[in-house]
C-alpha cells in the first residue's frame, strides 16, 4: 500500500504531522512506518496537548522513589519496602465492549505495577455512567463490573475499594479508571530503561495476534454515530495468561538477569521497544518473524500494532536466554529472543530478510508533536440567594432518605461483592468504607488507598474542582487513621480541541498541582484520557486521584462503623452552609448553578493532621469525611455501618438547620470519641485552632434531629441499600 | 503434622492456605502440579483460585494434571484431602466426591461472610468443635451445588453433608442460601470422611483484623484431631 497525505489522516494524524513525518525521515514512510509513527504521537501515547500542563505537577518528596515517566509511581513506605502504584484509564473500549473494555483495563494496569517488579497487593477502581434512565446505562455497568471481577478475581488480587457515580454527562462515553498498588523490595524495583549493547531481546507471555490494531488511537478520537463499527479495535484478555505471566516474571526477577522490562500495553510491540530503546538512548533492532503469532500471514504492520494482551518485552542479560527460557516454558508461555539492542539509535524491524522499517528513535518520542493548546479560563459562578421559605417547607428526614437513596451515595454493596476483596488473606478494610486498607504481608504495617473524583464541582469551577479532589483523597486517607503519601491521577477530559475542554484541563491540573504541593502530596504517576466525547458534547472534566498512605500499625486503623452508644459524635472543621452544587441543590432544589465549596488549604492541612494526632493517641473510635450529602449523610452511614443510632442537636448557628446538615464546606471529618476522652480531645483540637462542633451521643437505633424529629436506622439502612439493587434487578 | 498444597496454574489461595496452616502449626509444603510424587502428608489440599483459568470447566483440567494421580491414590487409601473453592471443583471432577458444582444462581460472582451450620462432626474435620454454626467467607462464581435425587438419598443415607449455608442462628432456609445450591450444602465429604470440599474459605478467617476468627476455629481443631 502507498502512503499519502489521505491514508496519513485515514490513521488518525493531522497533515501538517504527516509533513512533519516526511521532513524528519527526509522520505515518505512506508506502511509500517506510517502505522508506528501514528500509534506513537496519538494523543493516548504522546501526551501532545496535557506534556505542557502535566510538567507543572509536584513530583517530587521524601518517600517518592520513582515518579512518572515510567510504568508506575513508587513510593518508600520503610523497612526496604515500597508500593508501586498507577492509574489508567480506559473508556473508550469499555463503551464499546464493557466486559472485555474494564477486564482488559484492570489487566494493563497490573502488568504494569508487576513489570517494575512489585506483586500486585490492591486492585481500586472509579467507574462512571450516563444516567441511570439512560437505556445503556444498566448493560454498560453490569458489564464493567462483570469485567473488573472477572479479571481482578481470577489474578487473584483483592479490589479493596471503589467509587461509582452516574451523570448524564456520561451517557454517550462511559468511565473506567483502574488503580493497582503493588509491593516490592526498594533494592529490587525494575525498570524500562535498556542498556547495553547487543543484548537480547525477549517477548514472553501470550501470542500476537489481530486484536486490539489501533487501540490506542481509537481512544484518542471522538465517537460517533459508527462507533459499533468500532468492536474490532477492543482488545481482549485473558486473566490466567496474566496470572501465568505475573508468576513467571516475579520468578525470573528473583535472578539479576533482566536489564529492563516493559510490558506491552497501548500501541503494543511497537511503544515497548521504543520506550526502552529511547530511555537507553540505544537503538534495536526486531526480526518480526521471530514474534509469536496466534494467526498466520501477519504482515509487519499487524505485529507492531497489535494490542494482544499478557505479553512483555524483556532486553536480558546475554548468556541468561536458557536459565529465563525455562522459566517460562514451566509456566506454559511463549518466549523468544526476537531481537537485540544496538547503537543506531534507530528501531530497524526486518520481516522475511528484508528490512520494513528504519526510524530514527528520537523522532518518535522527543520530537513527537506538542501542542500548546488554545484554553479558555473559567469564571467563578456567581452564588445563588436560595429563598429561606423553599428550605422551611423541606421535611429534613424525606430530603435525609431521599439524599442516601441518589444514586451516588447509595451503598454500592450490589458491586462490590461480585469482587473478591478477601483474596491474599490482608484486607483489613473491606470496600464501603473511606479507604480500602491491606496488611504489609507478614509485617504490622498497612497500606490505605482510596479514589475520588468530583465532576460536578470540576465542572462548576475547574480549578477549585481540582483541589477538591485531591484534598478529598488526603481526607479519606486520614479517616482510617493513614498518613498520606502520594497519589496518581487519571485525567478523564473532553476533546483538547475544544477551547472550554482544554480550559478545564488545564485549571483542573494547576488546582491538582496547588493542592498537591500544599499537602506534600505528589503526584507519582498517571493518565490523560482526552476525547471522551461523543459529537459535540464532552463529558464533565473528570480527573480521578488515587490516594496512597501509610499506617504503621494496622490495629491503629480506623473504620467509620459508629462503636458504642453513649459516645460523643463530633464534626470537625467549620460548617460555613455553602449548598450550591451541593446534591441537596442539585437534587432536591433543582439548582445546577453556582460555585462549588471553597477550598481552604491550610485548614484542609491542619485538620487532617490534628486528626491524625488523635488517632495516633487512640482517641478516636471512629471516624468518617463529610463529602457529598453533607454532616448528616455522613452521620447516617456511620449509624447505619455500626447499626446505632444518634441524638443529633444542631449547634446555635446563624444558618439554618437545612443548610447545617447538608451543606458541603470543606475539610470537615465526623468522628467518634468516648465521653472520658472528650475533654482531652476538645483540648488538642482547641490548641491546634480546629473549629469542631459537638453534634450528639449515640443511642441505639435511632437518627433524632434535635429531639423533636426521628427515624429509625434500619429505614434509613432500607433508603441507602435498596436502589442499586432494585435497578439491577429490573 | 505435615500438610501439602498443590499449586496448579491459576491457583491463587495456595499462599493464603500455606500461611493459614504453617499458622496453626503443619509443617506445610507447596507441591508443584506436574510433580509426580506427593511428599509424606498428613493432609493434602487443594487451594482455591482458578486452575487453567476455569476454561472447558471448573477444576476440570486440574482433575488430570500429574499430580492428581498422586493425590488419588493417596485419599482413597484413606489419606486426609481438603478441597476448598476451586479445589472443590476439582474434587468434584475426579469423582472424589459426588456431584458438580454449578453457576451461582443470579450468575453472579459473590463475595462475603456466611455462616455455615456443622451437619457432622463425627470426623477428623469437625470432631470436637463446641460450635454448631461458624461464620466463614466465600468468594466463588461457581459453587451451587447440584447432584441427582439417587445421589443425593446416598449423600443424605451417609451422612455426607460437612456443612450447609445458614444464618448466624444456624437456620438452614433458603433465603440463607448464597448460590443456589441444593440444601444449601456448602461443602461434602466422600463415604469415609477423609475427604473434605466445601466453597467457603476458612483460611480467609484466621484473624480479627481479616473477615473474622471462625477459621482459626476450624485449623486449630483439624490439627489437634490429626495428632
Amino acid at each position: 500500500m502507498n502512503v499519502n497525505e489521505q491514508v496519513a489522516i485515514d490513521h488518525g494524524l493531522k497533515k501538517d504531522e504527516y509533513a512533519k513525518i516526511c521532513e524528519l525521515l527526509e522520505r515518505i514512510p512506508n506502511i509500517t512506518e506510517l502505522g508506528i509513527f501514528s500509534a506513537m504521537w496519538n494523543e493516548h501515547c504522546s501526551y501532545k496537548s496535557s506534556r505542557l500542563h502535566l510538567k507543572k505537577l509536584p513530583t517530587k518528596g521524601k518517600q517518592v522513589i520513582q515518579g512518572p515517566g515510567e510504568n508506575a509511581g513508587v513510593v518508600d513506605i520503610g523497612d526496604n519496602d515500597a508500593i508501586v502504584f498507577k492509574i489508567e484509564s480506559h473508556n473508550h473500549p469499555s463503551f464499546i465492549e464493557p466486559y472485555q473494555g474494564a477486564a482488559t483495563g484492570v489487566g494493563g494496569i497490573m502488568r504494569d505495577v508487576f513489570t517494575m517488579g512489585a506483586r500486585p497487593i490492591a486492585n481500586l477502581n472509579s467507574i462512571h455512567f450516563g444516567s441511570p434512565q439512560n437505556k445503556k446505562t444498566k448493560n454498560l455497568l453490569r458489564g464493567v463490573v462483570h469485567g473488573i471481577g472477572g479479571y481482578g478475581n481470577c489474578m487473584g488480587v483483592p479490589t479493596i475499594a471503589g467509587q461509582t457515580n452516574f451523570d448524564s454527562s456520561y451517557n454517550g462515553n462511559i468511565l473506567v479508571n483502574a488503580m493497582t498498588l503493588g509491593l516490592v523490595k526498594k533494592d529490587k524495583i525494575f525498570y524500562s530503561k535498556a542498556a547495553g549493547l547487543n543484548k537480547p531481546v525477549i517477548y514472553v507471555g501470550s501470542k500476537t495476534g489481530r486484536d486490539g490494531i489501533h487501540g490506542a488511537s481509537m481512544a484518542s478520537a471522538s465517537f460517533d454515530e459508527k462507533i459499533e463499527e468500532k468492536k474490532p479495535t477492543v482488545q481482549v484478555g485473558d486473566p490466567f495468561t496474566e496470572k501465568l505471566l505475573l508468576e513467571a516474571c516475579l520468578e525470573l526477577m528473583a535472578g539479576d538477569s533482566i536489564i529492563a522490562i516493559q510490558d506491552m500495553g497501548a500501541a503494543g510491540l511497537t511503544s515497548s521497544s521504543i520506550e526502552m530503546a529511547s530511555k537507553g538512548n540505544l537503538g534495536i533492532e526486531i526480526n518480526l518473524n521471530k514474534v509469536p503469532c496466534r494467526e498466520s500471514k501477519m504482515t509487519p504492520y499487524e505485529i507492531m500494532l497489535s494490542e494482544s494482551q499478557e505479553r512483555m518485552l524483556i532486553v536480558l542479560e546475554n548468556g541468561k536466554e536458557e536459565q529465563a527460557k525455562k522459566i517460562f516454558d514451566k509456566w506454559n508461555l511463549d518466549f523468544a529472543v526476537i531481537g537485540k539492542t544496538t547503537n543506531s539509535k534507530k528501531i530497524e524491524l526486518f520481516f522475511d530478510n528484508e528490512q520494513v522499517a528504519n526510524i530514527p528513535v528520537n523522532t518518535l518520542v522527543e520530537n513527537s508533536p506538542m501542542y500548546d493548546r488554545k484554553w479558555k479560563k473559567a469564571k467563578l459562578p456567581k452564588k445563588n440567594k436560595i429563598k429561606k421559605e423553599v428550605l422551611k417547607n423541606l421535611k429534613i428526614i424525606d430530603v435525609l432518605k431521599k439524599i442516601l437513596s441518589n444514586p451516588n451515595v447509595c451503598s454500592k454493596e450490589w458491586i462490590w461483592q461480585q469482587y473478591d476483596h478477601t483474596v491474599m488473606g490482608d484486607t483489613i478494610q473491606k470496600p464501603g468504607g473511606d479507604s480500602g486498607v491491606v496488611k504489609v504481608h507478614g509485617t504490622d504495617k498497612a497500606v490505605a488507598a482510596s479514589v475520588d473524583s468530583s465532576a460536578v464541582y470540576c465542572w462548576a469551577h475547574p480549578l477549585t474542582g481540582g483541589k477538591q479532589v485531591v484534598c478529598e483523597s488526603f481526607r479519606n486517607l486520614i479517616s482510617v487513621g493513614a498518613k498520606p503519601i502520594a497519589i496518581t491521577n487519571c485525567l478523564n477530559f473532553g476533546s483538547p480541541e475544544n477551547e472550554e475542554n482544554m480550559g478545564e484541563f488545564v485549571e483542573c491540573v494547576q488546582g491538582i498541582g496547588e493542592a498537591a504541593e500544599y499537602l506534600k502530596f505528589p503526584v507519582v504517576s498517571g493518565n490523560v484520557s482526552f476525547y471522551n466525547q461523543t459529537k459535540e458534547e464532552g463529558i464533565k472534566p473528570t480527573p480521578s486521584i488515587g490516594g496512597v498512605g501509610l499506617i504503621k500499625d494496622y490495629k491503629k486503623m480506623i473504620t467509620m462503623d459508629l462503636k458504642e452508644i453513649d459516645n460523643i459524635v463530633l464534626v470537625i472543621g467549620k460548617t460555613e452552609g455553602h449548598i450550591d452544587q451541593s446534591l441537596f441543590a442539585r437534587n432536591i432544589l433543582d439548582e445546577k448553578n453556582g460555585p462549588p465549596p471553597e477550598i481552604n488549604l491550610f485548614n484542609e492541612k491542619n485538620n487532617g493532621e490534628t486528626l491524625l494526632k488523635l488517632i495516633d493517641a487512640g482517641h478516636i473510635k471512629s471516624a468518617h469525611d463529610v463529602s457529598i450529602g453533607g454532616i448528616i449523610t455522613a452521620v447516617s452511614k456511620m449509624c447505619i455501618k455500626g447499626n446505632k443510632g444518634i441524638n443529633l442537636k444542631k449547634p446555635k448557628y446563624l444558618i439554618n438547620e437545612i443548610e447545617y446538615y447538608f451543606s458541603e464546606d470543606q475539610g470537615r471529618y465526623i468522628i467518634e470519641v468516648n465521653k472520658d476522652n472528650l475533654k482531652k480531645v476538645t483540648d488538642i483540637l482547641n490548641k491546634n485552632a480546629v473549629h469542631y462542633d459537638e453534634l450528639g451521643t449515640i443511642n441505639k437505633d435511632q437518627l433524632f434531629i434535635n429531639e423533636k424529629t426521628k427515624v429509625t436506622i434500619d429505614e434509613l439502612r432500607t433508603s441507602n441499600t435498596n436502589w442499586l439493587i432494585n435497578y439491577m434487578s429490573k | 503434622m505435615k500438610s501439602s498444597v498443590i499449586t496448579f496454574p491459576g491457583s491463587n489461595c495456595d499462599r493464603d492456605m500455606d500461611v493459614a496452616l504453617k499458622k496453626f502449626g503443619f509443617k506445610n509444603k507447596m507441591v508443584w502440579h506436574n510433580d509426580a510424587e506427593l511428599p509424606k502428608s498428613d493432609l493434602v489440599v487443594l487451594p482455591g483460585g482458578f486452575s487453567y483459568g476455569d476454561y472447558l470447566r471448573c477444576g476440570s483440567m486440574a482433575s488430570k494434571s500429574k499430580i492428581m494421580k498422586s493425590v488419588i491414590n493417596f485419599a482413597n487409601s484413606g489419606g486426609m484431602v481438603m478441597g476448598i473453592c476451586n479445589g472443590f471443583q476439582i474434587l468434584v471432577e475426579t469423582g472424589l466426591v459426588p456431584g458438580v458444582l454449578l453457576r451461582n444462581k443470579y450468575l453472579e460472582f459473590i463475595c462475603k461472610n456466611v455462616f455455615v451450620k456443622i451437619n457432622n462432626k463425627k470426623n477428623t474435620y469437625f470432631k470436637n468443635i463446641d460450635n454448631e454454626v461458624l461464620e466463614f467467607h466465600i468468594a466463588h462464581n461457581e459453587g451451587n451445588y447440584f447432584c441427582t435425587k439417587d445421589q443425593l438419598k446416598e449423600i443424605e443415607d451417609n451422612e455426607q453433608i460437612a456443612i450447609n449455608y445458614c444464618d448466624k442462628t444456624g437456620k438452614t432456609e433458603e433465603q440463607f442460601n448464597p448460590n443456589g445450591s441444593i440444601k444449601n450444602i456448602a461443602g461434602i465429604f466422600n463415604k469415609k470422611k477423609n475427604i473434605l470440599g466445601m466453597m467457603p474459605h476458612p483460611e480467609r478467617m484466621i484473624d480479627s483484623s481479616l473477615s473474622g476468627e471462625d477459621g482459626s476455629i476450624f485449623f486449630n481443631n483439624l490439627i489437634n484431631n490429626l495428632k
